[in-house]
């Protein structure tokens, strides 16, 4: 059973970068075929959305620069990396090593990717904040997004975002704990068919098929609508109840429940089966669509800045979506440095 | 629980279509306004008002309204 | 650092080619038996006898074996 615990490490910090472009799905045409944008909107909660031709590391950058600069940390004294995509810069080589690179940190850093999604934000946390515990790694950067995809992509629901959380150790600060789980029989709820190993690519990759009133391609992502609905009503209250059980606390006593921004419907659902009010619920949807694994600290950064930045906050958060993996976590930010959003041009 | 009931859960999803159109026979999938976004809503008002949890082939393998409710049913 | 022993350690990578064919001014990428595998052998030999390390630009920069002596000994 994966339920973890992890003390002596704080959040530093966390930023953002978004592309500087907006679009709005209320001028877009071309939603579906099956419904039209207002009615899309209504469900899904994405009115607007950043989109560009800047990659994961383009937008990752300039947020991790400006972080870095308002905690006055030495880039030398960075001694851990971990990326969170699953639409890095290259294929091969990982997107942590671009970015390692980049953004000058020493050659005595750690750096690596982990390919999740919604899930990712927590288990990207649960992993550096694992090798930080016992002060092994005394500062360290988590960066989540996705961006520009392998092929075009716009897809009405997602926007490109990177964000960077900054942790260090710190003796005696408050626990951080996690549960994790995984199902892969739900492979293909959400998945990009061709271009893996699996199934190479191939002239018929590049063949549009109509799903759901739009058009994809086997090298663009598509999604078991339905069937992600039902697994995130069902498994993300069920992994905050058990994480909260296991670790003998009472969830319903902390300040914000942030779940991955998917779909407010949904959202609504597991909030009100975990009795939280919808004040007590951010959301960055409206205008910045599902952020993938950045979703989770961007609502953050974006909807809380201000009590994470002056106080004590403690928060719930639970991402859950391709794989199928979810994660929740609960911990407490206080103090936190949040700069303003850094909006990038190409 | 009642198949009337259901009948008139399932008709309060959608907005543009008139509830005497809505009948234990109807192959819903075939109604104008359905779509994947009303699909969702009919999960939705599964798991909240009958606690089951429907899935895609669920919504898939059913025709008529009365075939989604004895699934409903048989989970319950 | 020596030119003369320089010159022996290189040749010392070949198998096939007489260690008199190989001198400060031969274009070693025009040798017979050139290969990357033996651009391997040279860069491990210029990292155990001098503790420099080549990089694939070096290698290719380089036209002759005195070329190569040069880059490695304003690097050791």
């Amino acid at each position: 059973m994966a339920f973890l615990s992890y003390r002596n490490v704080r959040v530093a910090g966390m930023s953002v970068g978004v592309p500087k472009h907006k679009i709005c799905n209320l001028d877009a045409a071309d939603i579906s075929k099956d419904y039209d944008a207002a009615s899309f909107i209504e469900v899904t909660g994405v009115k607007e959305r950043r989109i560009g031709e800047l990659t994961v590391s383009d937008l990752a950058i300039p947020a991790a620069n400006q972080l870095l600069d308002e905690l006055g940390w030495e880039k030398p004294s960075v001694d851990g990396l971990v990326v969170v995509t699953q639409h890095g810069d290259y294929i091969v080589p990982a997107t942590s090593c671009i970015i390692q690179e980049r953004l000058g940190l020493s050659k005595e850093c750690m750096a690596m990717d982990i390919s999740l999604g919604c899930s990712g934000w927590v288990y990207g946390l649960s992993s550096l904040v694992g090798m930080m515990s016992s002060g092994n790694l005394r500062r360290c950067l988590l960066i989540c997004g996705d961006a520009r995809r392998r092929v075009e992509f716009n897809d009405p629901l997602f926007g490109f975002a990177a964000t960077v959380t900054a942790l260090e150790y710190k003796e005696g600060a408050e626990n951080i704990c996690f549960h994790l789980g995984t199902d892969g029989s739900g492979y293909d709820a959400i998945i990009i068919p061709d271009g893996g190993a699996r199934n190479q690519i191939t002239p018929s990759s590049f063949i549009p098929q109509e799903i759901d009133g739009r058009e994809y391609t086997p090298l663009q992502s598509r999604m078991k609508g339905m069937d992600v609905f039902s697994f995130g009503i069902t498994t993300a209250p069920k992994s905050v109840k058990k994480l909260a059980e296991h670790f003998g606390f009472d969830y319903t006593s902390y300040d914000y429940l942030v779940l991955h921004q998917a779909n407010m419907k949904m959202n609504a659902m597991i909030a009100k089966k975990l009795k939280f009010l919808p004040e007590k619920v951010p959301s960055s949807m409206w205008n910045f669509g599902n952020t993938s694994s950045a979703s989770i600290p961007l609502t953050i950064a974006t909807q809380l800045r201000e009590c994470c930045t002056q106080g004590l906050v403690r928060l719930l958060c639970c991402g859950f979506g391709v794989g199928l993996s979810w994660g929740t976590v609960a911990l407490e930010v206080e103090n936190i440095i949040i700069p303003d959003l850094i909006e990038i041009e190409e | 629980m009642e198949l009337k009931d259901f009948i008139e859960n399932f008709a309060a999803q959608f907005d543009d279509t008139d509830a005497n159109e809505i009948k234990a026979e109807t192959v819903f999938k075939e109604l104008d306004e359905w779509s994947s976004l009303i699909a969702l809503s009919v999960i939705a008002m599964a798991d909240e008002e009958y606690e089951v949890t429907l899935k895609g082939d669920d919504i898939r393998n059913a025709n008529t309204v009365e075939d989604l409710f004895n699934n409903v049913k048989s989970k319950m």
